[in-house]
């Protein structure tokens, strides 16, 4: 019900989403708290503005000596006996992926929760070639048994109730199971348990990677994280470029602000601190350690108007707060990040000509913008792809004769009074006691679901006379 | 010293609305405030930029700029529009140098109609009376976000006589209009204003204020469907005295 239908339009996809009651409940009220939680947890943070400057300057700082940082967190990871792999798309990344697999003989890997997998389609690449990929972030898990996308940043499944969650997990797992949370996270884990202990590969994003020490910082809610990166012998931790940040104090500034927009929480549950494989004398920790960083479109952006959105730190405020993502959820937008940001980093994976499909996706609220802890711009980004499109001629004939007409006529005055008059002489037949309830196409469109306002029999270009005339 | 100020009267109040501006001028009139409106005014070019037409709405904007680059200062009765002059006009024009200059200047002088009234005219700007009403009041994104305008019209609604003033839960949520955007994508439109309706509704308001036509066109609209809905008004509107039904 909630697949990805990638050969109808956004407006189709999202026209199901709207008819979809269970998804538009569940999605309501997730990002009601989140949003709710969110402002408390700002509102309470003392200053919050000055955090998310700081958080801007270190961004700005990696983005502009990129090269320098991603060296020296290269480097400190070798040093504390970690191996590293640089990846210029999916592709690169897969092979890499596979070939360390296939190497170490592979059979079963567990995965922490990570968008950028998602991105690249690991776990089919993996499952195609014999692996056995499991989820064990809640939410992953559950749209892995539903063969379904993350519909989220960091709440995969938030499209889904409880009720649909027993339902799908009594099938999958063959015994009746009640639409109880606490139960169903206990057969979760007890589940993930199992595979835990099977899994001879652990595969995990990366939150924050610190360049000065090597640190690969991972933050999560329900210790999952923490098993798949200490349990099985071999951890590979992927990474897209713009992660890395320059020490141990940038990461507070980070943990500060992620926890906050993301759930509204002070602090994450977990927050793990991987450095290095296991060293002589530790009980814990995996004998290997690969870290792949990943570039797959992001060095595109370093320059020009989209720079910022790798300021991204993933956090999802901005999908909570977005009128159109709470209406129709993240599986309308047919892309690995849905959202405000998500568009724009669709227009990132794809490359030019991407995306202009969900640029028109926004009403421009700047709510997005608001609710970024890192102030990316995303209404001028969204402004910028629709510019392109237009340059690219990426929208119809007619769209750019209607808006052609209009440019002239709104740089003409006389056109401007004369396409009034006109309007005026040929509304009667829509109009019906002063209201119009039916017009034909296009803006049939906007009589679907309000009422036009007819043109008023006197502009107020004519009216002005007469005020001047009696006034001051 | 008597004030002048420049009706940038937009599209949206000229053909549709024009009862908005005359409510403007007459409270802008009653504060003694000196109203102008120069000839020859259309759009603020705001429907081309949305849609990637940015070049077109160039054009627009430096046929508009002579008309208004002389005034003290300009008036807008739109949270959209002025945001477009303000923000927007300056960098529609990066590769010339004069009339982007032109454009900063005249940036500076503009002013969204309830800005105008409390930061120019005075904080208690307001010699109005609806008695029996309750107000609840909706905040325009590019208003609230754009340019930052919150409490100037909710204070100014707060001295109506005998109106009570009602925050709706959401207030500074979009109601779904968006420009064309309500017209290339008008489902998600259309749920996000039910949403905007309901929560308008809760309120039980007799009257909803908003500081832009747009944001007017669409709750309007869609509150016409609605048996019984508050009316839609303007907030010059209100400020006229304008409101019982």
């Amino acid at each position: 019900m909630s697949q990805v239908a990638l050969d109808r339009s956004f407006e189709e996809r999202a026209s199901g989403a709207l008819k979809d009651l269970p998804l538009r409940q569940a999605l309501g009220i997730a990002t009601e708290r989140f949003m709710a939680q969110r402002m408390n947890a700002f509102h309470n943070l003392p200053g919050a503005e000055e955090l998310r400057q700081r958080a801007r300057a270190i961004k700005e700082d990696v983005l502009t000596h990129l090269d320098d940082y991603l060296g020296q967190l290269a480097d400190s990871v070798r040093k504390r006996g970690g191996v590293v792999h640089w990846a210029k798309d999916g592709a690169e990344a897969k092979e890499i992926v596979l070939a360390l697999a296939k190497e170490r003989g592979v059979k079963h890997v567990v995965k922490s929760k990570s968008m950028v997998t998602e991105e690249i389609e690991l776990n089919e690449a993996l499952e195609g070639a014999g692996i056995r990929p499991v989820e064990t972030d809640l939410g992953e898990w559950i749209i892995q048994l539903a063969h379904e996308k993350p519909s989220h940043i960091i709440a995969p499944a938030i499209h889904k109730t409880r009720h649909q969650v027993a339902e799908l997990f009594s099938e999958r797992l063959n015994k009746p199971l009640p639409a109880d949370i606490e139960v169903l996270t206990a057969t979760a884990r007890e589940q993930l348990r199992q595979e835990f202990l099977q899994a001879d590969m652990g595969i995990s994003g990366v939150n924050f990677a610190i360049a000065e020490t090597g640190t690969l910082a991972l933050v999560t809610n329900e210790g999952n994280g923490r098993m798949v990166t200490s349990l099985p012998p071999l951890h590979l931790a992927i990474m897209g470029l713009e992660k890395v940040i320059p020490t141990l104090d940038d990461l507070m500034v980070f943990l500060k602000i992620l926890a906050r927009s993301a759930t509204g929480q002070k602090a994450s549950t977990y927050v793990s601190l991987i450095t290095g494989v296991r060293r002589e004398g530790e009980l814990d920790g995996p004998k290997e350690l690969h870290l792949l960083i990943l570039d797959n479109g992001r060095s595109r952006f370093l320059s020009g108007p989209y720079r910022e959105a790798l300021y991204c730190i993933r956090c999802g405020a901005c999908l909570n707060v977005c009128p159109v993502y709470r209406q129709v959820g993240g599986h309308a937008y047919g892309s690995t990040y849905p959202g405000p940001i998500g568009i724009v980093l669709t227009a990132m994976l794809q490359g030019p000509g991407g995306s202009k499909e969900l640029a028109a996706a926004s009403s421009l609220c700047g709510a997005c913008e608001e609710a970024c802890p890192l102030e990316i711009n995303i209404p001028h980004m969204l402004l910028e792809l629709r510019r392109e499109a237009v340059g690219e001629r990426k929208v119809s004939a007619g769209e750019r004769a209607a808006f052609g007409v209009m440019a002239a006529i709104l740089s003409r005055p006389r056109l401007y009074r004369l396409a009034g008059l006109v309007g005026r002489l040929f509304q009667w037949p829509f109009v019906t006691s002063g209201r119009i309830g039916r017009l034909p196409f296009p803006l049939s469109r906007w009589t679907l679901n309000r009422d036009f306002p007819p043109l008023s029999p006197k502009p107020f270009s004519a009216r002005w006379q007469g005020l001047n005339r009696n006034g001051a | 010293m008597s004030l002048t100020a420049s009706l940038f009267v937009t599209c949206l109040v000229d053909l549709f609305y024009p009862e908005v501006g005359e409510a403007i001028v007459k409270v802008l009139r009653a504060q003694g405030v000196k109203v102008g409106c120069p000839d020859g005014q259309t759009c603020c070019g705001l429907p081309l930029l949305n849609n990637g037409y940015h070049s077109q709405a160039a054009w627009v904007a430096r046929r508009m700029i002579p008309r208004f680059e002389h005034a003290e200062r300009i008036v807008v009765p739109s949270g959209s529009c002025a945001w477009m002059l303000r923000n927007e006009f300056p960098r529609l024009f990066p590769h010339d140098a004069a009339t982007r200059v032109k454009a900063e200047t005249m940036s500076r002088k503009v002013f969204e109609f309830s800005e105008f009234l409390v930061q120019v005219v005075g904080p208690d700007a307001v010699n109005a009376s609806l008695p029996g009403t309750t107000i609840t009041y909706h905040d325009s994104c590019h208003l609230l976000r754009g340019l930052g305008v919150s409490e100037p019209p909710r204070r100014l609604i707060r001295r109506i006589e005998g109106a009570r003033f009602v925050e709706m839960v959401g207030s500074d949520r979009c109601c779904g209009f968006g420009g064309s955007f309500s017209v290339k994508l008008p489902e998600i439109s259309g749920a996000i204003l039910r949403e905007k309706m309901q929560n308008i509704e809760a309120t039980r308001a007799d009257i909803v204020v908003a500081d832009d036509c747009g944001c007017i066109m669409q709750m309007k609209g869609g509150l016409a469907r609605t048996p019984n809905g508050p009316r839609v008004l303007h907030l010059a509107q209100v400020l006229a005295g304008e409101g019982i039904r």
